[in-house]
């Protein structure tokens, strides 16, 4: 089932998402200025965030439990008030302009929070008239369909499993035909299955121009999922990056080699290299930063030592870190 | 005015009145009509009349500001309320709704609510005991002040509870008390003058007053002096949800 909106939000395929996202002229969806929080007893949850986000582009928030990063939807959201600082939304700010900024946004929020004997139909078609949108039974007919709710369509809230619930307020967020959708931990205590359905659905809005934050702890989701990734801790965005450059920077690549005869040692011809044994001896693990691309990766003369020690290889195979990896070493870094 | 979403927030809650039919309608009925057996026909059958009005007639009025006070404050508290417990209330914050919106959708629904329920206990009273209305312009006047103001005063109480116990408790242990003490069975005329003037502390008796007032021209105190309460009430109530939106009161830190 594919979702599209009734009024897509991007009216032209000119005015697509990849279009948008490539074309420098376009202002950002989402433009976060210098924005503190400090709550009622002192503790600041954030600190002078700055943060654009580009129209159509999926944007990763990641950071550990009380980074700060559903403080920050919240501000963004109308949710929690900004200490100091300003947000504003397709160029609406979100105190001046609240109506035509909030207008703009769907909100999926982390816990799961439902009117329990409400229908699904009903709970869905409230969201809609809450954002003072028209009635609209097509639209929230092609939203349940695309989110496999339609056959529950007249079950009350508190019949559904979890993952019902969950895609639940993803179509409730969606009645109202925002243009930038947040999902806050989208796919928390969802089923794998479930999770890529719900992939799905994140990327054909995507594809309709739709603005996406997610904030997730699974780094896999944001993997598969982010065109860019911020990373926020205590309360401070310590780093905004695509993350295609992201993976390529900060992402270390390992060789392995799987040797025809076991070593008991790396040989002294190779400690020049970086280089681990490992499988028993059976193979040498070379790790080398892809970031110093542009003076070599170094295998060229491992493979050249490797032919004048005499050692022979049978296979051989390449690994990147993964965002996760990635990650950890970040949090790490800077704790 | 975003009428759309004042509209849904208002047929949201008075669907969940229809939900809870029995809950909402049937039983306040139930009650009224039990305070008329037991008041009306027992006891008052050996009570001749009050302020020239037969004594099943003279409560009329009073049971039905009972009605309305507590059934405004309860539903307009437990209206805003369950958004906050469930969480459910992210929705209505992030609405492009303005606080006054807000406010027109969870308490007018109370308000409509517990007036209708007025004019059914009013129904119901009418098998019991004859009666007449003689000003009904301000009557409903004071039907619709007195559920405005409640479930305005409902909506705060709504807000300010962290939990079921707080909710019932201003209904409980202030309203109630009030509405009973009030004047609602009695004229404060049969109370000994130390507790008349007592009585006179009590807000709702001002309000049962006029209400009879417009019923039978008589009242404990006067009609202006009743009006003037009633708009006293609803001017602070305005002002402390006001002040509520105004800091984010227990809705937004």
């Amino acid at each position: 089932m594919t979702l599209t909106f009734t009024h897509p939000p991007t009216a032209t395929p000119e005015d697509s998402a990849a279009h948008e996202r490539t074309d420098p002229g376009c202002s950002p969806m989402i433009q976060v200025e210098q924005l503190d929080k400090v709550f009622e007893g002192g503790f600041q949850a954030l600190k002078n965030v700055s943060l654009e986000i580009q129209r159509g582009e999926i944007f990763a928030l990641l950071g550990p439990n009380g980074a700060g990063k559903t403080t920050l939807i919240s501000v963004i959201c109308g949710l929690a008030r900004a200490s100091s600082g300003r947000v504003k939304v397709d160029g609406h700010d979100t105190v001046a302009d609240y109506r035509q900024a909030r207008a703009m946004i769907g909100l999926v929020p982390q816990e799961l929070t439902n009117e329990a004997f409400t229908t699904v139909w009903d709970t869905v078609s409230f969201s809609r008239g809450l954002f003072g949108k028209p009635k609209n039974p097509a639209h929230i007919e092609n939203v349940l369909r695309a989110l496999t709710l339609w056959e529950k369509r007249n079950n009350r809230l508190l019949t559904l499993s979890g993952g019902m619930k969950r895609r639940v307020l993803i179509a409730k967020a969606l009645a109202h035909e925002p243009k930038v959708l947040f999902l806050d931990e989208p796919t928390a205590g969802v089923d794998v299955e479930l999770r890529r359905e719900m992939w799905e659905v994140v990327r054909q809005l995507r594809d309709q121009g739709v603005t996406i934050i997610l904030t997730t702890h699974y780094i896999e989701e944001a993997e598969e999922m982010a065109d860019r990734i911020g990373v926020i801790l205590r309360g401070e965005l310590v780093l905004v990056k695509e993350k295609a450059a992201l993976m390529r920077q900060l992402g270390r690549k390992e060789l392995t080699l799987h040797l025809d005869h076991a070593l008991e040692q790396v040989p002294a011809a190779l400690a020049g290299h970086d280089l681990a044994l490992t499988e028993e001896g059976h193979a040498l693990v070379y790790t080398y930063d892809v970031t110093r691309q542009e003076q070599g990766t170094g295998i060229a003369g491992l493979l050249a030592d490797l032919e004048a020690t005499g050692i022979r290889v049978k296979d051989l195979h390449t690994r990147q870190s993964s965002l996760e990896e990635i990650f950890v070493n970040l949090v790490r870094e800077k704790t | 005015m975003n009428l759309q979403s004042v509209k849904t927030i208002y047929l949201a809650e008075m669907a969940r009145s229809l939900r809870t039919v029995l809950q909402s309608i049937v039983s306040p009925v139930v009650s009224t009509s039990l305070y008329f057996v037991v008041f009306g026909a027992a006891i008052g059958s050996r009570i001749s009349e009050v302020d020239g009005v037969s004594y099943g007639a003279f409560i009329v009025p009073g049971l039905i500001m009972l009605m309305l006070l507590t059934q405004s404050v309860s539903t307009a508290s437990f209206g805003i309320f369950f958004p906050r417990f469930s969480g459910s209330i992210y929705e209505i914050l992030s609405a492009p709704i303005s606080y006054l919106e807000i406010v027109l959708g969870f308490v007018g629904a109370a308000a409509t609510k517990s007036m209708i329920l007025g004019l059914i206990v009013l129904g119901t009273a009418r098998l019991f005991v004859p009666f007449t209305i003689q000003y009904p312009l301000v009557m409903l006047l004071f039907l619709v002040l007195t559920a405005l103001t409640f479930s305005l005063l409902g909506f705060i109480i709504g807000i300010w509870a962290d939990g079921f116990e707080k909710l019932q408790l201003v209904p409980l242990l202030v309203v109630t008390p009030l509405t009973f003490l009030g004047g609602t069975f009695y004229s404060i005329d049969m109370l000994p003058p130390f507790w008349q003037t007592v009585t006179l502390l009590n807000p709702v008796v001002y309000l049962v007053s006029g209400f009879r007032w417009s019923f039978y021209g008589t009242g404990d105190v006067s009609i202006w002096a009743s009006v003037f309460m009633i708009m006293a009430f609803l001017g602070v109530s305005l002002a402390v949800v006001n002040w509520i939106f105004k800091t984010g009161y227990r809705l937004k830190p």
